[in-house]
């Protein structure tokens, strides 16, 4: 059965493909090959429809939309303590990263400030959820490529961050634990040095995943000057996170911007790579992993005692304004601009996540490479579907 | 780097690992037979203390997916000490959760201003039919048993904090 | 083998070698797949596998092969129903004509023919027809890359793995693979004979070209593209369920076996023992037992390729598909050919 619509889009993309057509002598018709929006490699319902000429790309076009979940109209209808509950799942691999940037903007707007202890509670659990989303993304990466061991070490030593996680606050992937001014809870006893413990696993895992995969020069020869994306172009796109300073521009929300957390109270680097392909994108990710683990333990050596939660009223209603706050998740710039009338719930809110604009350079990149590098692209690029359908 | 030690350290990170778990024991666990205990403060089930509930309505009204449903009505309870007049106390009907919509988001636990609710990190009670998960207080009850007590709490932390 | 023939009739020496060749095939697939897919795989991914299905999950491929034997035998509305069904099969019959020629023992053969290097090299690109037409009837895009980029793949790694094989005839002065085992095992290295001669010391270089074309052969990892579970779904495999997968699958990892075998004739001294420890000197002297102790060598070295392959499969991830032209053509062949080149100028020479 076709449906109008496709229709639609099958008249479109061979007009496109007529257009590719141009410079082949020999007349021949090209393949439109249709990955997704159930294929073994799109981290979920990311469809990309595809003309080929063998198997060289010569027209692609991400279609989104498939997991749209509507956060921005839910939260219209939620009270400011009920939408952390869904914001935690737009990125679903870092869920905590979710929370902050929303809460900061209530709290802006309430023009109150979170305790000491709440925001280095906050940068750790922050880092936490950074630690838990790219190493699963440096396990998934070998995967796409075809090796299938990285994956399952990645599972594992994220299982480690995960209980942390829970332990903590309870929920392994949605915490929630975020509230306007503060935290839901201070931390159980003996947390601390099993966080110690735990990100020096993690460093080691940083080690074998470089010794397994980084090293190899099958994945070198795989990455390495595939889907270069220059620094213009990656700031013409509005890329952001990892894959913008892979292209070289050093621009890091953590450090160059001040809020209230805890990124400014300790000395760590920003990574950055030159090249701007896949081995770049793949590589910084690798080494923000393991600055992340340094950013933890240092943060855990400096953390205030005090409370965790500043007076806030039982029934919380955000006075008239806007604000708007982002923060540097896992993926990217991730924003919330809130407008508040004064009422229980927010008015609107806009929420900018990090993958809807940094897939949105796909076409473009897509374009002359062959079907293996497709992989390989959309893999670098690292975008979770919740994240680009929201 | 040299072209071929990239190669053998892949190899060497599987042989390593392979070597580590026939001699270690590998990561995982053998799920029926053994079990990982859940952390305390684990978000696994909501249990009820019916006698603290008074169907005051809070936690249904605070459920982001609206997933509690609570009826109750008011009944004439005999008076305290003799000779005194019956109290009205409200008596709860019916105290259902919809575990296929609960997001297990914690708020409505928070928001129980009598302390009926509880997180327990009981975590089997999956079932074959999504309808068999909505259940009533008798189950809710029972879960209570499985409720730990409030961790302590890390060293600098503000111990006058509620639980 | 004959004294033990003699006696039963003609059909009954047919049904004996036929039931030995599905042994053959079939015991090294079911090896290979619960001693390596299933527990190496685990074990180097720090897991344990299945483990449910008999002690430590021995008995979980029974159990796959129950599971697949009950799926629906799906096939594709437009898919060339004849071709379809078929495909499979010429995969599986490719492997049980490749165990054919292979040597377990001094008499247990299956047959004994004069060129049988030739003909397992050519027997064993059989199986690329097969994937072709499985790729090419499914009516599925994914399939037909899938089953195009086999084609390309093992036609560009037929040629290195037979030039590969060169050195090793040219060095036997046989194309009987039953003499190459007795060359090997018979000959001496520079007048000690307490190895033999084992071709992976001379012909190291043939052996690791023929190794690597085996795996690409195999289209294990680092060459797996025509399956490339992330690109392709599962290439031409894409559309296949039940019984026709199922088939498939016993061809994939039959096929290791049955290619580690014939490396272990070529290169590692086959069912042999070095000679001298027994003080033989030819074939006519080897004791009956190596009848059935040949086998059982053979298995162990088999087992210890398999082991690289899958080792090597575990941890590497995969090329792309210019690349591994571009190896095999511009890497492989050219080695293997300075390869025959050195091994002919020794030959004459000593």
């Amino acid at each position: 059965m076709t449906m109008i619509g496709d229709r639609q889009q099958l008249a479109y993309i061979a007009s496109q493909a007529a257009d590719a057509r141009v410079n082949v002598e020999l007349e021949t018709e090209g393949m439109t090959l249709n990955i997704g929006p159930q294929h073994p490699a799109t981290h979920g319902t990311l469809r990309i429809i595809a003309r080929l000429d063998g198997e060289q790309v010569l027209w692609a076009e991400p279609s989104c939309g498939y997991m749209h979940r509507g956060y921005e109209k839910l939260t219209e209808v939620r009270t400011f303590p009920q939408v952390t509950a869904l914001v935690n799942r737009i990125d679903w691999l870092g869920s905590f990263a979710n929370e902050v940037p929303f809460i900061l903007a209530a709290e802006q707007l309430m023009e109150i400030e979170a305790p000491p202890r709440a925001q280095w509670i906050r940068t750790i659990l922050f880092e936490l959820s950074r630690i838990a989303n790219v190493s699963l993304f440096l396990g998934d990466l070998g995967v796409q490529l075809g090796a299938i061991t990285p994956v399952f070490f990645a599972f594992r030593d994220r299982e480690y961050v995960l209980n942390l996680i829970e332990g903590a606050t309870g929920g392994r992937f949605h915490p929630n634990f975020d509230r306007i001014g503060g935290l839901k809870d201070d931390l159980p006893a003996g947390w601390i040095d099993e966080t110690r413990a735990v990100m020096k696993k993690m460093r080691k895992f940083c080690d074998e995943i470089e010794n397994l995969l980084f090293g190899n020069e099958i994945f070198e020869s795989r990455t390495r000057g595939i889907g270069v994306i220059p620094r213009d172009v990656a700031l013409q796109y509005g890329m952001s996170g990892a894959n913008l300073r892979a292209s070289g521009v050093d621009w890091d929300l953590r450090r160059d911007q001040s809020l209230p957390m805890a990124w400014d109270k300790v000395d760590w680097k920003v990574w950055t790579h030159n090249d701007g392909d896949s081995y770049a994108r793949c590589w910084v990710r690798l080494q923000e992993t393991r600055e992340s683990t340094y950013i933890v333990e240092r943060l855990l050596d400096t953390m205030p005692s005090g409370p965790v939660m500043t007076k806030v009223p039982r029934i919380i209603k955000v006075p008239e304004g806007e604000a708007w706050i982002s923060t540097e998740n896992p993926l990217g710039e991730m924003g919330y601009y809130v407008v508040s009338k004064g009422d229980l719930g927010p008015f609107r809110v806009k929420i900018r996540s990090a993958s809807f604009n940094n897939i949105s350079i796909v076409p473009w990149l897509l374009k002359g490479v062959y079907v293996p590098d497709i992989i390989t692209i959309l893999a670098s690029l690292y975008f979770i579907l919740g994240d680009i359908d929201r | 780097m040299a072209k071929v030690p990239g190669l053998f350290k892949g190899l060497g990170v599987t042989f390593g690992t392979m070597v580590e778990t026939i001699t270690k024991g590998a990561n995982t666990v053998q799920y029926p037979h053994a079990k990982e205990a859940p952390p305390v403060r684990a978000r696994g089930v909501i249990a009820l203390h019916e006698g603290n509930c008074t169907s005051c309505m809070l936690c249904v009204r605070s459920c982001p997916d609206w997933c509690i449903y609570i009826e109750g009505h008011k009944e004439l309870a005999p008076p305290r000490r003799a000779g005194g007049k019956p109290r009205a106390v409200n008596k709860l009907d019916r105290f259902d959760i919809d575990y296929a919509l609960c997001m297990y988001c914690g708020i409505c636990v928070e928001v129980c201003p009598f302390d009926a609710l509880f997180w327990s990190p009981e975590y089997e009670y999956s079932e074959p039919r999504i309808a068999d998960l909505l259940h009533d207080k008798a189950k809710l009850g029972e879960w209570m048993e499985t409720v730990p007590a409030a961790p302590e709490l890390e060293v600098g932390a503000d111990k006058k904090g509620k639980k | 083998m004959y004294a033990l023939l003699s006696s039963i009739p003609y059909w009954g020496e047919t049904l004996l070698r036929l039931l030995g060749g599905a042994v053959a095939v079939l015991l090294p697939a079911g090896t290979i797949v619960y001693l390596f897919l299933f527990k190496m795989m685990s074990f180097m991914q720090s897991r344990l596998g299945p483990m449910e299905a008999g002690p430590y999950g021995s008995m979980q491929l029974f159990a796959e092969v129950g599971k697949w034997l009950q799926k629906e035998d799906l096939l594709p509305e437009r898919a060339d129903s004849f071709v379809f069904k078929i495909a499979p099969l010429i995969v599986l019959a490719s492997t049980f004509l490749l165990v054919a020629v292979v040597p377990f023992g001094p008499d247990a053969w299956f047959t004994n023919f004069e060129a049988g290097v030739f003909y397992a090299l050519a027997v064993s690109s059989v199986s690329v027809l097969g994937i072709l037409m499985a790729g090419w009837s499914s009516a599925n895009k994914y399939s037909l890359l899938g089953g195009l980029r086999a084609a390309g793949q093992l036609i560009a790694y037929e040629l290195p793995m037979i030039l590969a094989v060169v050195g090793v005839v040219i060095q036997a002065g046989s194309m009987n693979l039953q003499n190459i085992v007795v060359a090997q095992n018979a000959g001496s290295i520079f007048g000690w004979d307490g190895l033999g001669n084992p071709y992976l010391l001379t012909q190291f270089v043939g052996f690791l070209i023929f190794m690597i074309a085996v795996q690409a052969e195999l289209t294990q990892t680092p060459f797996d593209m025509p399956i490339a579970e992330s690109e392709l779904v599962s290439g031409y495999m894409t559309e296949y369920s039940g019984f026709r997968f199922l088939m498939f699958f016993i061809g994939e990892f039959a096929t290791a076996g049955v290619f580690a075998f014939i490396a272990s004739v070529l290169f590692l001294g086959g069912w042999g023992v070095p000679f001298s420890w027994f003080g033989w000197t030819g074939i006519n002297d080897v004791d009956n037992w190596m009848n059935i102790g040949g086998p059982l060598i053979m298995l162990t070295k088999m087992l210890g390729l398999v082991f690289i392959i899958m080792w090597v499969r575990f941890s590497y991830p995969r090329f792309r598909e210019d690349q591994l032209q571009r190896f095999a053509w511009k890497v492989l062949i050219p080695v293997s050919l300075v390869n025959i080149m050195a091994t002919s100028v020794l030959k004459v020479a000593f």
